[in-house]
This record gives C-alpha cells, structure tokens and sequence, in this order.
C-alpha cells in the first residue's frame, strides 16, 4: 500500500501539520501499526520534491519542524489516479483497498465504483485462471483453485464492504 | 442506441414493484454465443432483469430487443412462443416436475412446441448424453442427486437449440465441486450450440466462465467492460 | 403437546385447525341428527296417540255426562291436509282433547297456530269459507305433533250417532287405549327404503370426517419432520400427530353440537311431507349422542395412525415408505361381493314377505358401497398405468395420478359412494313409485273427483250446488248400490247403478234408452254374478243385510221382462262395471235408501283452486263428507319429494365433499408453485397447465363416477328385485347425479383457477 498516496489523499481536506498527519493516519489506518515521524517526513519531503504538496507554512516554536503541508493540484490529480486504478489481484489487498475506499469516502469520492472497477480486475485475473484450469492437468487445476479461493475470498469481502459504504462513511468522515 | 451486432439488449428498463423500484433504468446487452455474468447484491434487481430480458416479465417502460423485435409490446402468448422457442432455461431448484422421468424432463420444452413424444425424447437422450447423465433417464428427479438433476436442468434448457440461455443461480443450490461440474458444461454446451448465456449469480467463481459480467445495483446495471 | 401444537400453529396452523374443526362438525351435526330421529318418530307417535278420536275397541260407551260426540272432519285444502274434528258435549264432564282448555261451543272452533295463520292471510280466503266457524282459541303445542301442523276442533251441533260407518262416535276420552305403536307396522319396502336411505347418506359422511382429519397432511407430516429434527422420537411424533388429529376432532365434536343446536332451531320452520317437527322433538338419544361423542374422536386418531403407518418421519424430511405394494384386486372383490351375498337371500321377498332382515341389508349395503372405496384405488391405479401418451397436459396429469393414485383414490372415495348409494336409491324409489301409482287407474279425461252423497241429502240438490259451482263443468250423477239374490247373507253380488240415460252411457254402451229402461252390462271383466241373478228369475234384494250387521235396507227388486241388454266400457272410475244399469223411473220408491248418490265430478282444471271451490261445496252439504280426489299418481308428488330431497341430501354431500377436494387441490398448487412458476417462464401455456389441473381431477373422478354408476345400478337393481318390483334403470338419475359429481368436479377446477394463476405469476421463481 502507499503511504504516499494515502497522506496525499488525507491532505485534501485540507492543509496539515506533519504530526497532524501522522494522527490523522494512525486513527484511520494505522490500528496495529503506527507511523514513524521519519516516515511522514521522508515521504511529505519525496512528495515536495515531486511537486505533489506544499508549504503552507512554518510555525515557529520548539520542537521539531513544524512545517504545515498542502496538496497541489497535481496532487490532487495523482490520489485520482490511483484511486481509479485497480490493484493487481494479489492476495492480502485488503488493506490497500481498505485505505482506498476509506480515503474515497473521506474526498467524497464514489466508492462502489472503486469496489466495482476492483471486482471486475479480479474477475478478469479469475477468468483467466478458470480457462487456464479447464485446460490444464490436475496439477494446474489444484494450483489454480487456490488461487481462485483467494481471489473469491477477497472479493467476497469486497461485496460485504460495498454493502457497509453507508455505514463505513458515517464512521470514517465523523 | 444498442451495441451493433447484438443479439438481445435491452435500454432503459424500469420496473416496480409496489414502492421499490426493482430496476432502475438497467442497460443490457449481450451477442451470440457470448455469456455475460448478472452480479450484484441480493435484491438489487438482477432475477428481475433476467425475468425482464427472457419476456417472462413486462417492464414498466424501456425497450428489449430481442433479435431486432422488440420485446416489450408483444403480447402474453408471443413471449410465451418465444421463451419455448428462442430460449432456454435454468434456475435453481424446483424445476423439474416431480413426476416424470429424466428424459421426460428433458423432452418437455421439445413437446410444448409440438414435437411427437418419440421425436421429442430421442433428442432429448442425444442432450442428456451430452451432459453426462443419459444412464438417469428412466429416474424420477426425486432419485437423482442435487448437480445430477441440475444437469437434467441443462439438457432441458438446451434442448430446443435456444439462441439465449437464461441462467438463474443456476449452481446456488450445489457444492463447489458440482456446482463447477454443472457451469463447465452449460457453458461448453452453450458455446458449441452458439447460445448466448445470461448467467445471473452472486458467486464470483460462477461468474468466472463468463466472458464479461455487468453489476446490477439498486436497479441500476454497469456495464464493467465499457467502463474499463 | 400435539393438542397444543395444533392450537399454536400459527396463523396456519389455526386455518387447517378451523377446516377440520368444521369438516367434523358438519358430519357430526349430521350424525346426530339421525341420532335424534328414533325420538323424533316416537314423540311424534305418542302426541297423535295421545288425541286418537277412534279407539277401535269394542267396548261400548254409554252417554253420561263425561262423553261426547265426535266426528272426524279432515279436510284438505290445497295440497295439504288439514286435521279437524267436530265435537260435541254430551254433559258437563265432556273429555277435552290435549292442549285445548275448553270444548268450543258450537259453531266455535279452536285452531293450531299454523292453520290460524293460514286463515288469517290471504292465502287461506278458500278454507276460510269451509271452516265458517269462529276461532275462540288455539291449540298448545302440547296437542300439536308438529309447529307446522294443521288443526282444528270445531263444536258440533245435532250430530247423531253412527257406530256403522264410524263417522261420528261417542267417547269418554281422547286417545288410543294401546300405545299406538304396534297397530301398523311399517311397509317392508319403506322399512328397506329407511335403512338404505340411513347408509347411504351416512357413509359419504364418516368418509368425509375421515377425510377432513387428513386436512393438510402433508404439511403435517412435514412439521412433524421439523420436530424430529430437534428431537423428539417417532414415538413421540406419532403421539403429536394423534393429539392434532384429536384436537381437530374434538373442537369438531362442539362445532357439531353447535351446527346441530342451530339445525334444531331452523328445524321448526321447515316442513317436510307435511312433517314437521318440535325443535325439543330433536332430541338425541343420549347413548347415540356418546356414541358419536367417542366415535368420532376415536376414528380421527385411528384415521390419523392408519395415514402415518406408511410414512417415516425422518429429521430431514418426510419419507414415504418405498413404493408401496401393488393393489391387490381379490380382497377389494370380497367387499361388495360379499354385500352381494348377504342381499341375495332377500331377492324376492317383495312387500309380502314379512320384513327384511334389518342386519342383512345395513350389512350388505354398507359392504357393497364400502367395496366401491376399496375398488377405486385399485381401479385408479390399474387404469391410469395403462393410460398411454397425450398432450402435454395429458400427460402431466396422468404421470402424477401414476406416482399417487391412492391419493386421487381416496380424495374421490366420497363422492363415488355417495354417487353410488344416491342412484341405487333413485331406483328404488322410481320403481317404487311406478308400483303405487299403477294403483289408480281412473280415467282422468273424464272425471277428476268423487263425491259420495249423504243419505240425508236428495240427490238432485247435490247436483244442483255442483252444478253451480265455479270450475265444475260437468256432473255425472249415480245412485250406486248392490243387489243379492237374499234377503240377508248373498252369496251373488252385483252391483246397480241408478242414472239417466246420458250417465248410464258414461258407463257402459247401450243400444238404446228411455226412462224405464233396465239393461244388464254382458261381459264385463269380474263379473259373472250379474248372469248368474239373471238366470235365478226371481226377485232380488238391494243392498241385503250381512248376519252380524245391523239390518239395511233388503230393498225387494224384480227383474223387469224387458230386460235390455249392455255392452261393457270403461267407466270414468277406470274399471269395466258390470251389473245392473235402472234408469230413475225403473227403480221402486222402496228401493230409493237402497243405492247412495255419487257423483263424478268433471272439473276445468285451468280454474285456480277449482278443487278447493269443489271442497266447500261439500262441506256446506255435510261437513263430514269430503269429495275424493283422482290424481293420476296420487303418490307421485309424494316420490317426487323424496327425490328431490334425496337429490339435494346428495348433492350437499357432493358439495362438502368437493370442498374438501378443493382444499387438497389448493394444498397441492401452493406446493408446487415454484415448479408452476418455472414451468411457465420456459412457455408452457398457461391452457396446457389449466387442462392438467383438470385432467388431475377429472380422471379419478370419471373413473369414481363410472364405478359408481356400475355399483349404483346393481345395488339398486337387487334392492328392487328385494322388493319384488319390476327392474328399470333410471337412466335420468344415473345422469343427473353423476352430472352433479361432474359439476363438482369441473367447480373445484373452476374455483383452484385463479389460485393456479397467481400462482403461475414468475413471482414464484423468486428465491430470496
């Protein structure tokens, strides 16, 4: 998943600190696995230097920067991107698509349509699997079923979350 | 307005029952010998698409062309010959009458259309053949197993030679292994014959011997090909 | 726990409950309705016992001031008879008929409430001027046999004694000396009709409880599988079915006493062959009442146990057990063969005979219409095996009838054998009827009624006051007597008629006539003692006294020499009269009492109530002479009630039983209604579909209908044979009863249609 895009996503609401930042990513995302401020603050200076963010501005005071980030319009551009762009269906995606839908909900984004441009990539990884399993040997069926139990399984979850958007985007945008 | 070449497609349809509106405004469209998966959500309008695409329903307004005729103004009796005649059916369960015969079953549609019974149930053997279940034609459907019935189902659906198939959950009454069984050889069948096939399921692993699957949601279908 | 299941089944469970409960109600009302008919018959025996007039008995009443005069004057107004008796007090102590308080004095009457309502409405305007007596009070109910009844007690004035003819008598109290019932036994034949009547109405009934035990079977069976599955054994299931089945019966058994109550209440305002009878008549006697009370409920939980003997409720599901054992024929045979046999013994017996055996016959009829539900199952299951291919629906209909004949079996059963029982019936009493009527042959062009002139009343005022009565167009007037070569004890009898020419020539052909003529009729059938007196040449005795008798008139009569020879015709009495024609002027003064007046009455029919005007004409000539009526089959009507009674009683039998079918029928389609609905979406016509629903039906009960015809007709071939009447089959009822049985069957396809249609609806494919 990228962290890259996420905070980017999360500076559309508007303009942050970078310990705001790394709150913010932490509440919504980061349950189990808390940024480190190195982190936030490699990625914010990679994406300044891509031109993506801003600053907005310095506040003066102790402590480390206290820099404040906003996304450009080329940012802007690039969260759309890549919020369009389906994963490769790949096993445990859960939490990049999670952070996706998250982050379209909270850019008052559409996000069944990201679920639905993601069913239909797996289906498409699924297809293939399925001819290539009606054409193969027991040994290709085996290996391609599991691959497709996977897939099943991730867009059985994919259906459950599509169906939950409502609930989702009460909790997400409080 | 509908895709070039398509052989049944259906724009605009709306249907309501009571206060909830079952389709939306649902797009359509299929080719022959094309099969094109109906996903989407429990009661988001995909069984009344299907019911809407096979005639078996009227729509509120919108149009179905079927085969350049439109489907919407025909009356009872002329979707019911097209249905015995042009289409094919699969659904779940409880399709097949009890009391007869596998071949019986089979050779139902074929005698609905006319065809004398001996005719009727030599093609029928010749289908069930096909679909592997020809050793069951003496069997009443209560002695057969759930996949072996369905594959009865099949045979019935496909032995009139249709254009379209309608399938509706056509597995979701089947374990995994059966269920696949069953989907092999509908859509081998269906791909031989030239039959285009309108699977309706909720199940990604049915809808992966689909060429292409549109998502129907609060009545509303997208065509995920055109999207992509 | 079955009880309680069957009363918290929800909204369901309370629907089937309710059809049972009322399908065992109606039988049960049934059941003891007939209970109550023994008291019916026998309150009805010791209330008309109890105001007897005539006793019959020899013993001489003497006048003392506890008798009275009392003459029988039962008229008949319309087509109903209208009891009447005039009664005059010998003294102080006078009896008093029961329900009546005090004698009416003369020219007053007292009147049951039924016929005072009959004079006091418009329709009684004609007996209104019969009876010109003032009403002074009514009868209690005490006196009555029936609320319907027709009564009356008029206060008679110069009656005179006249043991002879019975007319007028002298008692010192109402009502027979013995009970009544033992002075006429009943017609064998009636005695067999009863019997006949009671089993074949009651058997379609027991079927019908029988079956609406089994009201949602199916689904019961399917609960019962439910409740398997979280655990209770077979044994217990059993016991919760029998509980259902028992509670059904049981809240059937109190809607049958309720149906039965409210019956009662109606009952009073229905009259049936001028019965009718007291709502406290309807009495069951209490043993027959428990008899239903246990029989009912016990026969539900063996019905039930019977059904669930071929059926193993499994956890997951009802299973049948395997396909059951082919129908075997030869046992289904010995039913109504042995019916057969405990009939034939009786073949012959006729009205003559003494009585049937009442055990015989319930038993052979019972077994014969029994033989028919057990024949049917095989006869189903055996015909539609060989029952080849058709349409489409043909099919459809036949392969299911194949995997569940005895279900369509038994669903028919009802009908069948009330079908059966109702043409064996029909029969019986259309050969029956043909046997009565035969008895009357009088010549209906020529004369319609008879009126017999009191001594009393000269002859030529008789004719004159009919003459002169509306709607008569023509009197035939005779003085009719008998001649005997002694004066007392003749062994010769022939007959004298006194007329004018004109009315000698409606009796016999005569060469010629003038007043003074005297003509012996030649050759008429009967009759060889008219030539015998003629040979004898020497005088005759009009009407000679018998020894024990008191002495008539011996009114001497000699031949005249010029006796003039007739030839016989038919007489408007129906007959070829023989004896003696006199014209007036021929016939000694002394001779005169000898002969008695009658006349026949030739009346325009088309003129309304022409008979009733004919009525009052006599009873202002005497109250106690009522002109007789010929009516071509003075019974007919009689029959035809029964039959037309019969034929409702049957096809309200038919109509329950075609409820019951429709019930099942209904049960079936929602069963199926995923399989309809998918039917349809793959093109089946909706026709295709309707005809076999039809087929479904109409095959069983063709076959049930046909079997019944078959047993119908031999039942009631040797009922008639039993009653020694000539055997002709009444293809009329054949056809109407199973006419009724086809429009059942075509109501129930009818009525399950628009059900069957919705149910068609491709909402049904929907599996959400």
């Amino acid at each position: 998943m990228s962290i890259g895009h996420t905070l980017l996503g999360l500076l559309e609401s508007g303009p942050r600190h970078g310990y705001d930042l790394k709150r913010a990513f932490d509440e919504k995302f980061g349950h189990d696995r808390p940024l480190h401020y190195g982190q936030v603050y490699s990625t914010m200076s990679r994406l300044l230097k891509n031109g993506l963010v801003e600053v907005d501005g310095i506040e003066a005071g102790g402590g480390p920067e206290r820099k404040r980030y906003a996304i450009t319009d080329a940012g802007i551009t690039d969260v759309q991107r890549w919020l369009a762009t389906p994963e490769a269906p790949e096993p445990y995606l859960q939490s990049t698509l999670y952070t996706k839908v998250v982050l379209a909900l909270l850019t008052n984004r559409n996000a069944s349509d990201i679920l639905d441009t993601q069913r239909s990539e797996h289906l498409r990884m699924m297809r293939i699997l399925t001819d290539r399993k009606r054409k193969g040997n027991l040994a290709d069926q085996l290996i391609c079923d599991h691959a497709l139990f996977h897939l099943e399984a991730d867009l059985r979850w994919l259906e459950l979350t599509a169906a939950r958007l409502d609930k989702l985007a009460e909790v997400v945008t409080r | 307005m509908t895709p070039a070449g398509s052989l049944l497609a259906a724009h605009d349809l709306r249907k309501a029952y009571g206060p909830t509106n079952a389709l939306d405004g649902a797009e359509f469209s299929i080719h022959p010998g094309e099969v094109v998966a109906v996903m989407g959500p429990s009661g988001s309008g995909k069984s009344t698409l299907l019911h809407c695409l096979a005639g078996i329903v009227t729509p509120d307004s919108g149009s179905i062309l079927y085969d350049g005729r439109e489907m919407a103004t025909m009356n009872d009796a002329q979707r019911s010959a097209l249905r015995r005649s042009e289409f094919g059916f699969v659904f779940q369960f409880g399709q097949l009458v009890p009391e007869l015969t596998c071949v019986e079953n089979v050779a139902l549609p074929l005698r609905l259309n006319g065809t004398g019974r001996k005719d009727a149930e030599r093609t029928a053997l010749s289908w069930m053949e096909r679909l592997e279940v020809d050793d069951l034609k003496a069997k009443r459907p209560g002695e057969v197993s759930g996949g072996q019935g369905q594959r009865v189902a099949v045979a019935r659906a496909l032995v009139t030679n249709p254009r379209v198939l309608f399938a509706d959950e056509p597995t979701g009454a089947l374990d995994s292994l059966n269920g696949e069984r069953v989907m092999e050889l509908l859509t081998e069948a269906a791909r031989s014959a030239n039959a285009a096939v309108v699977l309706v399921t909720h199940e990604a692993r049915v809808a992966a011997y689909s060429d292409r699957e549109i998502v129907v949601r609060d009545g509303r279908s997208r065509d995920m090909e055109r999207i992509v | 726990m079955g009880v309680r299941f069957a009363f918290t089944g929800g909204r369901e469970g309370w629907g089937r409950l309710l059809l049972t409960a009322v399908g065992v109600g109606l039988g049960v009302a049934l059941l003891l309705l007939t209970a109550a008919i023994p008291n019916v018959l026998e309150k009805r025996d010791e209330r008309a016992a109890a105001r007897m007039l005539f006793t019959y008995t020899d013993r001489e009443v003497s006048k003392g001031d506890n008798t009275l005069l009392a003459a029988d004057a039962t008229t008949t107004y319309r087509e109903e008879s209208v009891g009447g008796a005039l009664l005059q007090p010998e003294g102080s102590r006078a009896p008093v008929p029961v329900g009546v308080d005090k004698l009416p004095g003369a020219g007053e009457m007292v009147v049951s409430p039924a016929l005072k309502e009959l004079l006091g409405s418009d329709e009684g305007k004609l007996l209104r001027d019969r009876l010109r007596y003032r009403v002074v009070g009514t009868i209690a109910d005490t006196g009555l046999i029936g609320p319907a009844e027709l009564l009356f007690y008029a206060g008679g004035e110069g009656l005179v004694l006249d043991p002879e003819n019975s007319i007028v008598v002298r008692i010192d109290k109402f009502g027979s000396e013995d009970d009544g019932s033992s002075d006429s036994p009943l017609d064998p034949v009636l005695l067999l009709m009863v019997l006949v009547v009671f089993v074949v109405l009651l058997t379609p009934v027991a079927i019908f409880i029988a079956a609406a035990v089994r009201f949602g079977g199916e689904r019961r069976d399917r609960r019962l599988a439910a409740l398997r599955l979280i655990g209770s054994d077979s044994r217990m299931t059993r016991r919760i079915a029998t509980g259902e089945a028992l509670a059904g019966a049981v809240l059937g058994l109190c809607f049958g006493a309720g149906f039965f109550l409210i019956g009662r209440q109606l009952a009073a305002d229905i009259e049936l062959f001028e019965i009718s009878v007291f709502p406290d008549y309807l009495n069951p006697s209490l043993g027959l009442a428990a008899l239903v009370a246990v029989a009912v409920p016990a026969a539900a939980v063996l019905v039930t146990m019977l059904a669930l003997r071929g059926v193993v409720i499994e956890p997951l599901g009802v299973v049948r057990t395997a396909r059951p054992a082919r129908r075997r024929l030869w046992w289904r045979l010995l039913l109504p063969l042995g019916g057969l046999a405990m009939l034939y013994p009786m073949i012959g017996n006729g009205r003559d005979n003494g009585e049937f055996n009442e055990y015989l016959v319930t038993g052979g009829v019972l077994l014969l219409l029994i033989g028919v539900t057990a024949l049917l199952p095989w006869a189903v299951e055996v015909v539609v095996a060989r029952l080849g291919s058709g349409s489409v629906s043909w099919q459809l209909a036949i392969r299911r009838l194949q995997l569940s004949s005895g279900t369509a079996a038994r669903m028919v059963n009802g009908i069948a054998v009330a079908v059966a029982g109702a043409i064996a019936l029909q029969m019986l009493f259309t050969g029956a009827e043909g046997e009565y009527t035969e008895y009357t042959k009088n010549d209906l062009t020529r004369a319609q009624m008879q009126f017999t002139v009191p001594e009393d009343v000269p002859l030529a005022s008789a004719v004159g006051k009919f003459t002169e009565t509306k709607g008569v167009r023509q009197v035939i007037a005779y003085s009719e007597g008998y001649v005997g070569e002694r004066r007392k004890d003749s062994q010769l009898f022939s007959s004298v008629t006194v007329g004018d020419c004109a009315s000698l020539r409606e009796v016999a052909t005569l060469p010629s006539c003038r007043d003074g003529d005297v003509f012996a009729i030649k050759g008429a059938a009967d009759d060889d003692a008219t030539a015998k007196l003629v040979e004898l040449g020497r005088p005759l005795y009009l009407d000679p006294s018998d020894s024990g008798l008191p002495r008539s008139t011996e009114a001497a009569w000699t031949l005249p020499k010029d006796l003039k020879q007739a030839q016989p015709r038919m007489d408007p009495t129906g007959i070829e009269r023989g004896g003696f024609l006199i014209t007036p002027s021929a016939l000694p003064a002394h001779a005169a009492p000898a002969v008695t007046g009658q006349l026949y009455l030739k009346l325009d029919e088309s003129v309304p109530d022409v008979r009733d005007l004919v009525r009052n004409t006599a009873a202002r000539i005497d109250p106690l002479v009522e002109p007789s009526l010929w009516a071509s089959s003075q019974r007919s009507d009689e029959y035809e009630n029964i039959r037309v009674g019969l034929f409702v009683g049957a096809s309200c039998v038919l109509l329950l039983i075609g409820a019951s079918l429709l019930v099942s029928q209904l049960e079936q389609l929602r069963e199926r209604r995923k399989l309809l609905s998918a039917l349809v979406a793959f093109g089946t016509r909706r026709r295709t579909l309707t005809m076999s629903v039809l087929w479904q039906t109409a095959v069983p009960v063709g076959l049930g209908l046909t079997l019944a015809a078959v047993v119908g007709i031999t039942l009631g071939t040797v009922l008639l044979k039993m009653s020694d009447i000539p055997v002709s089959v009444d293809w009329m009822s054949v056809l109407s009863m199973t006419g009724v049985g086809a429009l059942v069957v075509m109501g129930v396809t009818l009525l399950s249609l628009p059900p069957l249609v919705r149910m068609m609806r491709p909402e049904g494919l929907r599996t959400e």
